[in-house]
Formats: C-alpha cells, sequence, structure tokens
C-alpha cells in the first residue's frame, strides 16, 4: 500500500515534471523566436543584407515555377555573359524550407507573401535550434542541463547575428540541422537503434541540403568514432551509430546537386571513409577475439597485422598519389584555409576580402558568446565527471569548434552551440551541488530540531532527497511493468542512465557538501551571471545585429534619420532602365541588384569566377577610357558605385578598393598595387599617386563632390579629396540617391568617328578588342 | 507645320436633321482651365428653340482627339434668376450619328422638360479631357521647364448655329511661348481671350494652339488596383497599388543631384517628390511601402473627424518618364462605411477614385472583397464602369469570398464620389472560422490523448 502510494506520488511528480519541462521549452521557443524580432519591431520586415537577398530571389523562384524548374534553372541574369547554373550550385535547403512553409500555409488559404516567410524562417528555425540542444544536452547530462543549455542558446548573441528576422540565410536553417545531426548520432550511440540512425542520416541529409559546413559533421563525428575506437570503447551500438551514417549519409548527400561526387571525390570526406574501413576492421577483430581462443586470437593478429600493414601502406600511398595529382591536393579553397588560416591571404585574396573570413578579435569573443566563454572550462570538467560516450562527443565538438572559430569569424556560429552545451551543463551541474549543499546543510539544520517529531518521514527524506534523480528513474523502472511499454530501447537506455546517475550521485554525495554560505553566494553569483548575460544577449540583439544594413539610421539631435539610399538607387534602376540593361559594380552588390532592381549583374556575391571578378576590379582600377572599354565589352550600360565620403558611411567603394586593385592585379598583372599607394600608404587627398586619382573608381565617386561644401571633404577618410575639378568624357551620371551614398553611372555611346582617325585607333586596339568583340557576337543571351 | 498636325474639320453647311435646324445657340462662353495637367472645360450655352416642335434633347459635338481623353462630363441646367438659381444635374449619353462629319463624336443631354418652340433654357457644362497637354519639346534637360501644347478650336464645334461665342484659355503661369490669333485674340496676364465670334454656322472649326509653359507635376497613376477588404468584425482594410508615372516631357541625360540640391528653383522644376492622398477620416494602421520593404519618406496628419492627410514621397523624386510602384495600405471602421438598407440588406458606402490629389488614372481596378458567404451583391456607381465578379480565397476560407470588380479607365478627381454596393450577408457565418479553428484544436488535443491512451504495440 505505501509502496503503491509512493509509487503514485513519484509518477505524478514526475509528470508534474515532464508539464514543467514543456512549459519552459514552449517559452524557450517563444523566447528565441521573439529576441530576433527586433529587427522587425525598430526597421522593418525586410530581408537584410547580401547573401539573403539571393535567398529570397531563388525561393520566389521556387514558389512562382516549382520545383523541376528550379532544379534547373539557368540564371541569365547574373555573372554576364557566362550566367550560373543556380539548380546546381546552392544549397537548396533553406529555399526548400521556405518553400514548403509558403506552400503549406497558402494551401490552408493563409496569403502570407514569399517575403514575409522568408523574413520570419530563421526566428522560427532558431526556436528548433534550442528545442534540438535541449535534447542534445538532455542525452548527454540529464533534463536540467538540457533546459539550461536550450535557454542559453534560445540567445546566445553569436547566433542572433545570423539569425535575426530577415536575415535569410542557409546557416539559419544549418544550425538546427547540425545540432539535431549530432544529437540523432549521441541517441543512436546511447540507445543502439537503427531507426534513430536512419533518421540521424536523415538530418544528415538536410544538412548537406543545408550549408556547406555539413563538411564539419562528417569530420567530427568519425573523430569521435575513432577516439571512441582508440580509448577501447568500442561497441556494437557504435558501430550501428557510425556505419548507417556513412553509407545512407554518403548516398544522401550524393543526391544534392551541389554536393553530388563530391561527397566521395574530395578530401573532406576521406576522413570518414578511412575510419569506416577501421571500424569495420575493429569490429572484425572483435568479433574473432570472440569465436577464437586466446592463444589462437594472438596469432592471428600478428598474421592480420603484417598483412594488414601492407594493404593500408598500397592503399594509403594510392590514395596520397591520387589526392596529390588533383592542383589544390583535393582540398577546397575555402577548406584549406581552415586548416592553414594564412593560406587565404597568401593565396586568395577573394577569400580573404570578405571580412566574415578574417580569424575574429578576443573581443569578438566576448561579444558573441559572452560569460559562456567563462563556463565553458567548467562545462569541460563536467563532462569527464564521468566521461560518458556522449560527453566525449561533445567535449570533442567543443575543441574542435574553438580551433575553427579562431580561424574564420563565421564559424563562430558552430562553435556558439557547443559553447552553450557546455555551458548548460557547468551552469546545470553547479546549481546541483549548490542546491544540493544547500539542502543538506537545511536538513541537518532542521533535522535536529525534527529528529522526535517524525523520524520515520524525515529518514525517508533524506536519501529521497540526495538524489532525486535516481529516485525518479528508478521509480519509472519499478512500475514500467505495470504500464504499457512502447520502446522497448527507451527503457534500456533509461535503465543505463539510471546507473550513469546513481554511480554520479553517490560520488557527489561523498565529494560535493559545500558550506551554507557558500553555496548562497555561489548561487547569487550565478543568477548574477545568468542577469549579465541575458542583458547582454538582449542589448546585442535589440542594438548590435538587427541592422538590415539596407536601411541606415542614425540619431541626431532632430531625431531619428533615415538613409534608404540603396533602395532608392535600386527602385531607380528597376523602374527607369531597360529590363536588359547590364549593371557592373563591384560584386557585393550584385545579388542585391538582381533581387531587389531586376536587372543583369556581371558579378556577385557568389565569387566562382575569379577571373571575371578581376575584368571588374581592373575596370574599377584602370584609367576612364580603359574602363570604358572594358565595360563596353561586357555590353555594360551602368555603373553602380558606392559612396560613403558625405554621410560618412565607412564601408564604401573607396575603402574596399585596394581589393580590386588585389583581385584584378592577381589576373591583369598591368595592374599593380604600389602604383595605387602612396609610400605603402592608401590615401585619396593630394598625396595620392597620379594612377589612384586617375583610375575609375576615384573618379565616379569624387564626380563634382566639390560642389557640395567647396572643399571636397571626405567624411569617412577625413580629408579633403586630392583632385577635386574634373571632367568625365566617357561616363555621364544618371543617377545619385539622396545622401550620395549609390550613383549611377551610365557609358557614354561611343563617338562617330573620323574615317582617318578610324583606321588608326583600329590597328591600335586591335588585339584586345577585336578577341572581346568577337565573344561578344558569340554571346547566347543578347 | 503645324496645320499638318491638326485635324481640320471642314465646315458643313448642309446639315439633315431636324434637331439642328430647330435649336440655335444664342450665346457659348467657353473658359478652358490649363493650370494642371487636367483639363477642365466649363461651357456656358443659352440655347432657343427656334423649330416648329418642341425638343428634348440637346447635342454635343467633339472632335475625335477630344473623345478619347474626355474622362468626364457633367452638364446642369439652370433655373430662375440671378440670385436664386438652381441648377438640376441632366442625364448625358453617348449618341451615334449616322451623318456625322470627320468621325465627330456626339453626346446628348437629355433636358429635364422639354424646350417648347421660342423657349429658350441655360446649360452649364463641365467637361474634363486627360493626357491633352503634348509636351514640345519631347526630352527636356535636367535644368530647362517644361513647355507643353494645347490644341483645340478656335470656335466651339456644335451641330448648331452659334450666334455669339467666347473662349478664354487659362495658363498657370505668363510664359506662353506661342498661340494661334483667330482675331479678335487678346490676352491679359495668364488668360487668353478667343472671340467673340458672331454667327458660326454649324461645325464651324479654326485650329488653336497654344504653346505655354506648364511646370505642374503631370502626375499619371498607369494603373491603381484598390482593394477594399470588408470585415464583419469591425474593419475595412484598404489596399492601393499604385503603378506612378511622370507623364510630361521626358528627362534626356544626366541627373545631377549636386544641381537638384543646390539650386532647387531652376533644376528639376517639371519633376514633383510629392503627393498628397486624402484619405476618409479615422483611418488607422496605414503603411507605405513598394515591392523592396517600407519607404520612409511619408506623413500622416490623421483628423478624426475630417479628412486625413497622408503626404508621400517616391523614393526619388520623379522627373518626366519616371516610374514608381507603390502600395498604399490603411484600415478604416467599419461602421463609418457599412450601412443596412431598408430592405435588410447591407451595403457598402464607399469613395470612387483615386485619393491622389490632382492625379489621373489611366485604369482604376477597385476590389470589393464581401465577406465569406455574402451574396447577391450589386453595386449602384454613378457613371458607366465595367464590372465583373471574382473569388478570392483568403484566411482559412473554404468556398471562397466573393470579388466584385469594377473597371473604369481614364479617371479624374471629380470621379472620387461614393458608390454603394448592396449584398446580403448572416451574420453567423461570421462564427464559422473562429468555430473551424476551435474544432481542429479539439481533434488534435483528442488524438493526443487518443494516442497516449491506446497501446499500439503487438507485443506486451
Amino acid at each position: 500500500m505505501a509502496a503503491a502510494a509512493k509509487a503514485g506520488e513519484a509518477t505524478l511528480r514526475h509528470a508534474f515534471g515532464n508539464v514543467l519541462s514543456f512549459f519552459i521549452l514552449l517559452l524557450i521557443g517563444v523566447l528565441a523566436f521573439s529576441i530576433r524580432l527586433f529587427s522587425v519591431i525598430k526597421y522593418e520586415s525586410v530581408i537584410h543584407e547580401f547573401d539573403p537577398y539571393f535567398n529570397y530571389r531563388v525561393t520566389q523562384f521556387l514558389t512562382k515555377n516549382g520545383i523541376y524548374d528550379f532544379w534547373n534553372w539557368f540564371d541569365d541574369r547574373t555573372w554576364y555573359p557566362l550566367g550560373r547554373v543556380i539548380g546546381g550550385t546552392v544549397y537548396p535547403g533553406l529555399t526548400l524550407t521556405a518553400g514548403t512553409i509558403w506552400w503549406l500555409l497558402n494551401s490552408l488559404n493563409i496569403p502570407l507573401s514569399v517575403e514575409t516567410v522568408c523574413v520570419f524562417t530563421a526566428p522560427i528555425f532558431s526556436a528548433f535550434a534550442s528545442w534540438a540542444t535541449y535534447l542534445l544536452t538532455k542525452e548527454v547530462k540529464g533534463a536540467g542541463a538540457g533546459l539550461t543549455a536550450a535557454a542559453l542558446l534560445a540567445m546566445v548573441p553569436s547566433y542572433i547575428s545570423r539569425s535575426v528576422a530577415g536575415s535569410y540565410d542557409n546557416e539559419a536553417v544549418a544550425i538546427f540541422a547540425l545540432i539535431i545531426t549530432f544529437y540523432l548520432y549521441i541517441k543512436t550511440l546511447n540507445t543502439g537503434s537503427l531507426f534513430y540512425a536512419t533518421l540521424n542520416a536523415i538530418a544528415y541529409f538536410y544538412m548537406v541540403c543545408s550549408w556547406g559546413g555539413y563538411t564539419f559533421i562528417i569530420n567530427l563525428i568519425p573523430m569521435h568514432v575513432l577516439l571512441c575506437i582508440v580509448t577501447g570503447r568500442y561497441s556494437s551500438r557504435l558501430y550501428i551509430a557510425y556505419a548507417p551514417l556513412v553509407v545512407l549519409g554518403t548516398l544522401l548527400a550524393a543526391l544534392v546537386p551541389v554536393v553530388g561526387f563530391n561527397a566521395v571525390m574530395t578530401s573532406e570526406h576521406f576522413a570518414s571513409f578511412l575510419v569506416f574501413i577501421i571500424l569495420h576492421v575493429v569490429a572484425l577483430v572483435y568479433y574473432i577475439k570472440g569465436i577464437l581462443s586466446p592463444k589462437m586470437f594472438k596469432v592471428a593478429v600478428t598474421l592480420v597485422v603484417s598483412v594488414g600493414l601492407v594493404v593500408c601502406c598500397a592503399v594509403i600511398a594510392i590514395l596520397v598519389a591520387l589526392v596529390a595529382s588533383s592542383p589544390t591536393k583535393g582540398w577546397s579553397g575555402r577548406s584549406l584555409s581552415l586548416l592553414d588560416p594564412t593560406y587565404a591571404s597568401k593565396y586568395i585574396p577573394i577569400i580573404a576580402s570578405v571580412s566574415e573570413h578574417q580569424p575574429p578579435t578576443w573581443p569578438s569573443y566576448f561579444m558573441d558568446i559572452n560569460v559562456l566563454a567563462f563556463l565553458v572550462p567548467a562545462g569541460i570538467i563536467a563532462c569527464f565527471l564521468p566521461l560518458s560516450d556522449a560527453s566525449s562527443f561533445v567535449v570533442l565538438y567543443i575543441v574542435t569548434s574553438v580551433y575553427f572559430s579562431g580561424v574564420m569569424v563565421r564559424l563562430m556560429l558552430v562553435f556558439a552551440p557547443a559553447a552553450c552545451i557546455m555551458s548548460g551543463i557547468a551552469l546545470s551541474q553547479a546549481f546541483d551541488v549548490f542546491t544540493r549543499s544547500i539542502k543538506f546543510q537545511l536538513l541537518r539544520i532542521l533535522g535536529f530540531s525534527e529528529a522526535d517529531a517524525g523520524d520515520g518521514s524525515s529518514a525517508n527524506v533524506v536519501p529521497e532527497n540526495d538524489a532525486v534523480k535516481v529516485d525518479k528513474s528508478e521509480e519509472t523502472i519499478k512500475e514500467r511493468p505495470s504500464r504499457k511499454n512502447k520502446k522497448k530501447e527507451k527503457e534500456q537506455m533509461e535503465k543505463a542512465q539510471a546507473e550513469k546517475t546513481s554511480a554520479k550521485s553517490k560520488t557527489e554525495k561523498r565529494l560535493l557538501v559545500l558550506p551554507m554560505e557558500l553555496s548562497v553566494i555561489g548561487l547569487l553569483l550565478l543568477v548574477f551571471m545568468g542577469a549579465f548575460y541575458v542583458v547582454h544577449c538582449v542589448w546585442a540583439a535589440a542594438e548590435a545585429y538587427s541592422a538590415p544594413s539596407i536601411v541606415l539610421t542614425s540619431y541626431t539631435h532632430e531625431g531619428l534619420h533615415v538613409f534608404d539610399d540603396f533602395r532608392e538607387a535600386y527602385a531607380w534602376l528597376r523602374h527607369n532602365t531597360e529590363v536588359d540593361d547590364k549593371v557592373a559594380s563591384w560584386w557585393d552588390y550584385g545579388y542585391q541588384t538582381t533581387a531587389m532592381a531586376n536587372r543583369t549583374v556581371i558579378v556577385d556575391n557568389n565569387t566562382w569566377n575569379n577571373t571575371h571578378i578581376a575584368t571588374v576590379g581592373t575596370a574599377m582600377s584602370s584609367p576612364e577610357k580603359a574602363a570604358w572599354e572594358i565595360f563596353n565589352s561586357l555590353d555594360v550600360k551602368y555603373v553602380l558605385v558606392v559612396f560613403g565620403g558625405l554621410v560618412g558611411y565607412p564601408s564604401d567603394d573607396i575603402n574596399k578598393f585596394l581589393w580590386m586593385v588585389r583581385i584584378g592585379g592577381g589576373v591583369f598583372p598591368h595592374i599593380k598595387e604600389p602604383d595605387y599607394l602612396r609610400d605603402g600608404q592608401y590615401r585619396i587627398d593630394s598625396q595620392a599617386t597620379p594612377t589612384m586619382l586617375n583610375c575609375l573608381m576615384y573618379k565616379l565617386s569624387y564626380y563634382r563632390f566639390v560642389e557640395t561644401d567647396g572643399k571636397g571633404f571626405d567624411r569617412v577618410r577625413r580629408t579633403e579629396i586630392g583632385k577635386k575639378y574634373f571632367k568625365l568624357t566617357h561616363f555621364e551620371e544618371v543617377f545619385t540617391t539622396h545622401h550620395w551614398m549609390v550613383r549611377i553611372y551610365k557609358l557614354k555611346p561611343s563617338k562617330n568617328r573620323i574615317r582617318g582617325k578610324m583606321k588608326k585607333s583600329k590597328s591600335r586596339t586591335s588585339t584586345p578588342s577585336s578577341k572581346r568583340s568577337g565573344s561578344r557576337k558569340k554571346n547566347p543571351w543578347q | 507645320m503645324l496645320s499638318l498636325t491638326i485635324i481640320l474639320i471642314p465646315i458643313f453647311l448642309f446639315i439633315s436633321g431636324a434637331s439642328s435646324h430647330q435649336i440655335r445657340i444664342n450665346n457659348a462662353e467657353r473658359r478652358i482651365d490649363l493650370s494642371t495637367h487636367i483639363v477642365k472645360v466649363f461651357l456656358t450655352l443659352k440655347v432657343e428653340n427656334t423649330g416648329k416642335t418642341s425638343a428634348s434633347e440637346i447635342l454635343l459635338a467633339f472632335p475625335p482627339t477630344q473623345v478619347d481623353h474626355l474622362a468626364f462630363l457633367e452638364a446642369l441646367a439652370a433655373t430662375g434668376k440671378k440670385k436664386k438659381k438652381t441648377y438640376v444635374s441632366l442625364a448625358v449619353k453617348p449618341t451615334q450619328l449616322p451623318d456625322a462629319p470627320n468621325e465627330t463624336n456626339y453626346y446628348t443631354i437629355v433636358l429635364a422638360n422639354p424646350l417648347n418652340t421660342g423657349e429658350t433654357a441655360t446649360l452649364e457644362i463641365l467637361y474634363i479631357l486627360t493626357h491633352s497637354l503634348e509636351p514640345f519639346p519631347v526630352e527636356i534637360s535636367q535644368s530647362e521647364s517644361q513647355l507643353v501644347y494645347y490644341r483645340d478650336s478656335a470656335l466651339i464645334l456644335s451641330p448648331y448655329h452659334i450666334k455669339q461665342q467666347t473662349t478664354f484659355i487659362k495658363i498657370p503661369s505668363n510664359k506662353v511661348e506661342s498661340f494661334t490669333r483667330v482675331e479678335p485674340t487678346d490676352r491679359a496676364g495668364n488668360e487668353l481671350k478667343y472671340g467673340p465670334y458672331e454667327d458660326r454656322p454649324p461645325y464651324s472649326y479654326s485650329p488653336l494652339l497654344v504653346h505655354f509653359e506648364n511646370n505642374n507635376p503631370f502626375s499619371v497613376v498607369e494603373e491603381l488596383v484598390r482593394e477594399v477588404e470588408i470585415s464583419h468584425w469591425g474593419n475595412l482594410q484598404i489596399t492601393e497599388q499604385y503603378k506612378l508615372a511622370h507623364a510630361g516631357a521626358r528627362h534626356k541625360g544626366i541627373f545631377s543631384r549636386v544641381d537638384y540640391q543646390s539650386k532647387p528653383a531652376f533644376s528639376g522644376v517639371s519633376s514633383f517628390k510629392h503627393l498628397l492622398a486624402r484619405l476618409p477620416p479615422r483611418v488607422h494602421s496605414v503603411y507605405y511601402r513598394d515591392e523592396i520593404g517600407n519607404i520612409s519618406t511619408s506623413h500622416l496628419r490623421a483628423d478624426s473627424w475630417k479628412i486625413s492627410e497622408l503626404e508621400i514621397e517616391p523614393r526619388y523624386p520623379l522627373f518626366g518618364g519616371w516610374r514608381a510602384t507603390f502600395v498604399i495600405g490603411y484600415g478604416l471602421p467599419l461602421e463609418d462605411f457599412l450601412f443596412e438598407s431598408s430592405d435588410g440588406r447591407r451595403y457598402l458606402n464607399f469613395t470612387f477614385g483615386c485619393p491622389l490629389v490632382e492625379t489621373v488614372v489611366d485604369k482604376l481596378t477597385i476590389k470589393v472583397v464581401l465577406p465569406e458567404g455574402a451574396k447577391g451583391p450589386s453595386a449602384v456607381v454613378p457613371f458607366p464602369v465595367e464590372q465583373r465578379l471574382e473569388t478570392k480565397y483568403s484566411y482559412l476560407d473554404v468556398v471562397g469570398r466573393t470579388v466584385v470588380v469594377l473597371e473604369k479607365k481614364n479617371v479624374v478627381p471629380v470621379h472620387n464620389i461614393p458608390f454603394q454596393l448592396y449584398y446580403t450577408f448572416k451574420p453567423i457565418f461570421m462564427l464559422a472560422e473562429p468555430l473551424m479553428l476551435a474544432s481542429a484544436f479539439f481533434l488534435f488535443f483528442t488524438a493526443c490523448v487518443a494516442y497516449l491512451h491506446v497501446d499500439l504495440s503487438i507485443r506486451k
């Protein structure tokens, strides 16, 4: 009777805990969603920055034309005259996700626009990601740590920076896919269930669809498997967790057009195959060990090792030869720059010119993960007490992601979930220890006073409180046979977990009883730290990361001032130029021009053709006439430059100009960087070099600039410009936005030439231009 | 050269038909207002019946070039003496005459009381022409001002004999490049006076050309779609999609922001950057955006009892030939616009036309989205419009909402008068969607409960 009552009470408490967890998770989801809405509230519901505009445009195409047209989409509005096969060169995960959401809503007759769906995809998936974090951390260290980690992830600034409403980028869904893949891997590892292994492969497929960062998964999981094998933790569960993932995952990955045969051909994936072989060898060894006597086994080992070594050497030699024969050693440029941080800046200026590919600074760590940076070491320690398969995976995850985040700012995003998981574990364990100590101390105090009052009950309470978790899970197991059981493996897992936790709590019981005062202070400090984290995250979400970057605002004494010049220019292009006109600009503005202005561009943010970008860079760094010829050969009608000198907008084309020179000079050697620098310094004032003052970029940026204030004072460079009065001979200004941030020039048509003169110029420019005009004639998009 | 481009309608002296013989116009005064790009013509006719029988119809003649641009025509009959003048609106309908010279088009004014022999009547006629000012030169640069041609006839085209007639032309400024002289012609400031001309036979025509400066904004909405969505929960949601263009002289060559900002008096005088929209009182949740996001340059002066004014700026100033598209949306309280008629039907009383001030709309489409379950829609519009029905699916609709589409070409501000749309609606339909949602959630929870309590496993 008493036992039944107790069981009932425990069930009730269990149910209550579940309901509480459910509501906490729901609130965490709401928090993750709503903290990302600052951008909508402060600005507007609009797509942000550069890449999201491309994704938005692709989504529009998908929703308008359907999936089959999408796979076959050849985009002739970009990379003129080459074009780009969109269907085969994008990671389609994000687009398909948003397209599916849109289709679902519209089939329910909820008339949301594609833009609205795109804007809110990232916040929705942040909520999903925090739930996935809960699941992952729960597998590692229990529900408490899971909830804490989920709450931390819901508002970690690093992730917010990539997933505010409107930031419609691959990373928004990829982080969710990453975490859910890891969770399913751990889940399979803990249960040994093929069901989860299959789910894991599907989650991995979704990740491959979503982001190029899937290579991180396909390298990290083999590393963990290898670690498990080396530390002697091989089990059949490990085999089930890994082998189906490699086989199914690789097959599925090869289905994604952008990956295709890369899934088996590039070095990024070789580690997984190598570990796959090793795993099989180890499995075989364990199997043979099971059926042979120890003596026979030793003989077999020596035999196999000697033969195996030879075979291995041969295979490795072939592999090395294969890899070495490819020019990049089978590694793509971005991956190489991950392994060797100095690689990109040495060899690929186009990768190095992107700010998010630079190594981060120390303040950016504090900015992006804040107090988590201090909690991570504690979390790592907690993971070693005791070390399980799951916790060793998390440790490995954080160690590798710390390294990668140190190479590239952008990969801070991969590091953030790991930091959240670790901090969640650390916080949860710390709270556990502190509250248990307080409870213990309190009970000791109360226990002395109440010793006579109810000895039975208090004696009952103490062990129960000492190991609440153990008690709970044991209770559930005890009364399981009476209830229906659906999942056998779940029970086993919980049993295993219960054993684990009971072992853990036993050690804790011995170790961790802190003095009352210390515990209270420690708790207060932790709460204080958490509060600081929340304040920082909200600040970061509201102030630092919510600006859409196509609309700028500034606060003056008159109030809010809005700089909406980019859209002004794009809207002008959209409505007042011919549909087939080609617009040349630096590649940063390519995606926005195609999406917002709907005009054909020469280069865009998908920097797949270095030569083409170098051509535009060369044109920008050439004098007017040479630039006109280059642009004319590319059939360009309008040239767009971004100029911040009037209002002090620092990321304008003049500040990016050295990259144009470098990239241009990398392909066309007559452009030399030293020509643009005076004593190694980049300047645009009267000390600047004549090459600089005569190049197209300078002229287009500062044309008639001196007439605004009479001096030509550039507010970004904080200096007066070098050459103030000049005329344009081959270009004419057709539009300049209200704050001069975007200036659009039109190529003047070539003049009628006198017969004698024409002959002369023809003979002079025959070699470069005839080739180009020939290619122009062949051009199929005219 | 000019005479080549003008359609000359020769004078026809022998016109058959009874009506033209028995009616004579004793005095005609025409005032043409050219101050904006919408040409307003006020015509006062004193007609006399000189025939034997009574006449009930008066004909108005328009040359074919004008009739294409004719946006609005209204005739009033003035009765009573000077101080106690009252006006009665008369029916006007287009008419085809079999023997119309040179494709002359006619409108028939149906008099309220037939005009007996020897009686006279005074008719006040207002007609509005759009796209009738032709920019010349066709392309201007940023520093030039815009000059336009206006073509008409110095003599009023009429199938009747006109005893005496005068035409006044009002011009926005003193700058007139040239004007045709048909003596007696006089110019005083910004007004040209042609006439008086005495005793002109029917179908007299004398080409008239005025070349003058007009820097008023030539704002033309090429297409406007207004969607009015009625929600019986108390809101009227209006979404207006504009395709705006500057229909004046095309901009040519460079656009210099320096000149535009530093010398506003000399640079881009014919361009415009503001537009004013008059919205109904108690307007709320106004937005102004285009396909790439919100446009931040707008001001709303909302008022609870009088017209709200929304001042909007397109993203960039509009020069000749430049275009812009945008969307204005707002909500209105339903009780101001939806009423119940005596026969139990409901009717929406809403303004036709475009809220933008001094703007021509080439094609206006009004879509009234009735709530789901509304039946028997019928629209009452005071002028001819094309009507059709559509179906639209909106939030959680099952059968779809009836959409009444009203289409009209060439709409000018005088068309901003209310129209009525009658329909029947049972209030029970308002509950359909909430009930549907509630039952869906109920089913979901039931399914959850069922799932948790049903054991589907094969093994125990």
